[in-house]
């Protein structure tokens, strides 16, 4: 499947855990009290974790053969102070982009964007999750 | 002017810098429990080396999170509002990562001070493993 861009996935929900905050800051060896306890805040990448939640038809299928893919960008943008510990979020992913380059060694190199949206129950939108990911090019045929 | 609050920092000013590692395949583990990433190719090493790679290696994102962590335990958690990072080499059991960086602009808003820092998890080889921007919004 090729989906096309503006193609969105099936909305979840995702539980902000305070365990799951202190787990994943003990992962990046952060021994930071703003990590901890009832208020605990999320770090930069954390909502990464999201993605386990997410059920059939939520994520966003960008086509690529997987030998050939590569995750060369993750971008978190916060549109106020990070969510904390008791937040649900409504999640959903969107395909922004899709593009092409030349590969280093001929082929075409094929880019997609994936925006994952971070809502609160109101609707709000307090975080994004930019992914590019690139499929490489093919190896050549006389391999 | 003399209402506005002086910056809270300069361009140029250094992130202090922190090493981590020796990296071993149970901070791999570690980090694919935390974070849901159950790629194998990242604690199975006969996998790994199936698939024509000298052993397992580190998730790219848990080299993007120690990163994160250096600048968020300088300019706070709450202050973060954007953090980038790109994967550029791989990282393998027994590297140390040093991850530095440096405030890059310092920027006047309505309500604080828009702090950009550009940031590195460099190998001990001196090869970046990832580079990171991130902005945080300091009250002020």
């Amino acid at each position: 499947m090729n989906a096309s861009v503006g193609t969105r996935g099936a909305e979840y929900e995702m539980v902000v855990e305070r365990g799951k905050i202190q787990e994943f800051a003990a992962a990046m060896q952060s021994d930071n009290p703003a990590y901890r306890g009832p208020d605990a805040i999320v770090p930069p990448t954390f909502l990464t974790s999201g993605a386990l939640w997410a059920p059939e038809g939520a994520r966003v299928d960008v086509g690529f053969e997987r030998k050939r893919l590569l995750h060369g960008e993750q971008e978190y943008v916060f549109h106020g102070p990070p969510p904390r510990a008791g937040q649900v979020l409504k999640v959903s992913e969107r395909l922004e982009d899709r593009f092409e380059k030349p590969g280093k060694r001929g082929g075409t190199m094929r880019f997609a964007v994936v925006v994952t949206e971070y809502r609160t129950e109101e609707g709000m939108l307090v975080a994004e999750g930019r992914s590019t990911l690139i499929e490489t090019a093919p190896k050549g045929e006389s391999e | 002017m003399s209402a506005l609050s002086s910056p809270p920092l300069e361009v140029g000013a250094k992130v202090p810098a922190k090493d981590f590692g020796p990296l071993t395949r149970q901070m791999f583990v570690r980090y694919a429990g935390a974070s849901g990433d159950f790629n194998p190719m990242h604690y199975d090493d006969t996998m790994a080396r199936s698939a024509g790679f000298r052993s397992v290696f580190s998730q790219g994102m848990h080299s993007a999170a120690l990163l994160a962590s250096v600048a968020v335990d300088w300019l706070g958690a709450d202050n973060v509002r954007r953090f980038r990072v790109r994967f550029r080499e791989q990282v393998w059991p027994e590297d140390v990562l040093t991850c530095s960086g440096e405030v890059i602009s310092v920027d006047r808003q309505d309500d604080g001070w828009l702090v950009g820092v550009e940031l590195t998890a460099a190998r001990q080889t001196g090869g970046v493993a990832v580079s990171a921007c991130a902005t945080f919004l300091l009250p002020g």
